[in-house]
């Protein structure tokens, strides 16, 4: 069995995350730029399975800048076989629609079982990309999972919905999406990368997917950019036994209670 | 010209009502056109949807019912949608930002070739047509997107809009159920949450009182859970609390949890970390109790206080009642 994790590299949220004014893109320079945690904990459920079961294959598919190729490096040391990278100057604020083509077509180029993603992305938090795969590739999806398991020939888990929480199986081919309720990805030892290093990575154009951005479909466009006042400290008191009575005077006085 | 129609989704809940975020999808539609609610439940659980849809905007209402739609997970939503947006073209299309909601606005959006704007906080319409809103980067950026061309497929942010619709009496249209692909995942079981809570739901709450790592244990969680009651508010917590197993996950506020944007957001114990700002710092005033003074959430707050939350929140919960006989 051939799963394929979705990871994805994404702007440090421990920094001060901007976006350009003018263009609207992502400031490289403002940001580290890291493996989104919940893409980790994605590629930890499918290594975790690959240990326990005969057969099973781990491949690392992204779509993102040539920074993205360090950190497929360091993700291919928590022990997948091989990573896939799609990389082309055309994908430079490419919508979901393209993004889930773009992907679509690789996972469809390299051929899997079962598609692992996070569930929503810490940077766009759009949280449909996984599902739109699922569409475009013919597979069930089974999204927003809390726990996972995996056999030969299908997955289940748990996710959270208005008034309760539901079970839900889907036969392979599928994709699922977890969150961070699963556990948290392992550390690499100094063998896995090394072990890293020699693994294949292959690197893809959108002309070798066969896909145009130009296309005439509709995409999402982005109209205006505006940065947000930051907020600013106000008053701060230490408590000398009678906070509790100021907090509720300042509650009446401001009528918020 | 006729109004344009905007697709609206009105998930039911397991008791027959619609959802809390029907409201503001209803409101956020009647803003940009026509409001077209959609009713996807298992038999006899539409009627009364379809009333309550009515009161808050929908002058006309789809209504499919069938078993599959409690077995079948998603297709049978987007079955129904496919074919009204066959029907209808709607300008737009409008669902609630959450895990059902992405996966419907997903398989619609590849099926009919729709751009998707996801996790909006508002909408607009202007000379060239629907203008979406976003909250960027943990609300420290605000962008505008719109579709080149074709529907737009909106996934709107709960607690995020607050104009509200004129009730109708609205035209109820019964439709069928097409074939659903073999492939789709089932559900095989619901287990209902056991704690239906009174307390106002955390993202519409105008006040939410928030838990963190500071209240030490569930014992100590149950402090946060008294002033929330104290106040009417809803109940948020830090991922810390909630990865303590001091509070369920579905109360978490933050970069991975619920971004909410209340009129008093009150921090007990919690640090500041960016991502648990992520989700509250654009609340209109901000109080914090934390014995840190030099924590983060300080740097935001309007009003901070320097203290042990076991002996300021008791007091400040005394005095209240004291005021209020
Ligand atoms: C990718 C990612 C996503 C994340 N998403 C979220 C998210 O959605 N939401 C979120 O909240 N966090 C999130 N985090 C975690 C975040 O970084 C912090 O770890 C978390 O917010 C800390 O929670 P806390 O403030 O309750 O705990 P702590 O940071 O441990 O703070 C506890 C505070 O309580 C104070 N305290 C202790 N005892 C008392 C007392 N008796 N009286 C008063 N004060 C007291 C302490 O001074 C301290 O400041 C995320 C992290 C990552 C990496
Ligand atoms: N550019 C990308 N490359 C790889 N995976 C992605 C990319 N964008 C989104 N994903 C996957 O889809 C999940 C949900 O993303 P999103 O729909 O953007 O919120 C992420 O957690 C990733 O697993």
């Amino acid at each position: 069995m051939r799963i394929a994790v979705l990871v994805k590299e994404v702007p440090d949220s421990y920094g001060a995350r901007r976006l350009n004014l003018t263009t609207g893109l992502a400031e490289r320079e403002a940001s580290d730029r890291v493996l989104d945690e919940i893409t980790s904990r994605a590629v930890e459920a499918a290594v975790s399975h690959a240990e326990s079961a005969e057969g099973v294959e781990v491949v690392l598919v992204t779509m993102g800048p040539e920074s993205a190729e360090s950190m497929l490096r360091k993700t291919l040391a928590m022990g997948a076989d091989s990573a896939h990278h799609v990389l082309d100057p055309g994908l430079l604020g490419a919508d979901m629609t393209l993004s889930a083509e773009v992907l679509a077509a690789v996972l469809q180029r390299i051929g899997c079982d079962l598609v692992i993603s996070g569930d929503v992305s810490s940077d766009g938090t759009g949280g449909v990309i996984p599902t739109m795969i699922a569409e475009r590739i013919g597979a069930a999806h089974a999204t927003s999972l809390d726990s996972l398991t995996i056999t030969d020939s299908s997955v289940t888990g748990n996710r959270e919905t208005y008034g309760g929480t539901v079970t839900v199986e889907a036969q392979l081919p599928a994709v699922v999406s977890v969150t961070e309720r699963l556990p948290d990805a392992r550390f690499p030892g100094f063998k896995g990368i090394m072990a890293a290093k020699k693994k294949p990575l292959e690197t893809y154009t959108l002309a070798d997917l066969g896909i145009d951005p130009a296309a005439d479909v509709p995409r999402s466009i982005l109209l205006s950019v505006t940065e947000a006042p930051a907020r600013t400290a106000g008053e701060k008191i230490h408590d000398e036994g009678d906070a509790g009575k100021r907090l509720a005077e300042y509650l009446i006085d401001k009528k918020l209670v | 010209m006729a109004q344009q129609k905007i697709l609206t989704y009105l998930p039911v809940l397991p008791s027959g009502e619609l959802m809390g975020s029907a409201a503001e999808l209803l409101g956020a539609a009647a803003q940009l056109g026509s409001p077209v609610g959609v009713i996807v439940t298992t038999p006899g659980m539409a009627e009364a949807a379809a009333e309550s849809a009515g009161e808050l905007g929908a002058a006309t209402v789809r209504v499919a019912e069938h078993e599959a739609v409690g077995t079948t997970l998603t297709e049978p939503t987007v079955d129904v949608f496919t074919t009204a947006w066959e029907d209808l073209r709607p300008e737009a299309v409008l669902v609630p930002n959450d895990i059902d909601g992405r996966d419907l606005a997903a398989r619609l959006s590849v099926r009919t070739h729709s751009a998707i704007a996801a996790d909006v906080v508002g909408v607009h319409r202007d000379e060239e047509g629907i203008v979406a809103h976003h909250s960027v980067y943990g609300s420290t950026f605000t962008t505008e997107s719109a579709t080149t061309h074709g529907t737009l497929i909106i996934t709107l942010r709960e607690g995020a809009v607050d104009y509200r619709g004129q009730p109708v009496t609205p035209e109820i249209h019964r439709v069928e159920l097409g074939e659903l692909p073999p492939q789709a995942a089932s559900i095989t079981e619901f287990s209902a949450s056991v704690e239906a809570s009174t307390r106002p739901d955390l993202r519409g709450a105008p006040t939410v009182v928030a838990g963190g790592r500071g209240l030490g244990s569930a014992e100590g969680f149950a402090l946060a859970e008294q002033l929330a009651d104290a106040l009417g508010a809803g109940l948020g917590a830090s991922r810390a609390a909630v990865d303590a197993g001091y509070a369920p996950h579905s109360l978490q506020v933050g970069q991975t949890g619920v971004t909410v944007a209340p009129d008093l957001y009150i921090a007990l114990g919690i640090s500041g970390a960016v991502q648990h700002l992520a989700g509250m710092q654009t609340a209109k005033t901000v109080v914090a109790i934390n014995k840190d003074p030099e924590a983060p959430i300080f740097d935001i707050a309007d009003l901070g206080i320097v203290g042990d939350v076991f002996e300021v929140v008791p007091q400040l919960i005394e005095t209240l009642k004291a005021q209020r006989p």
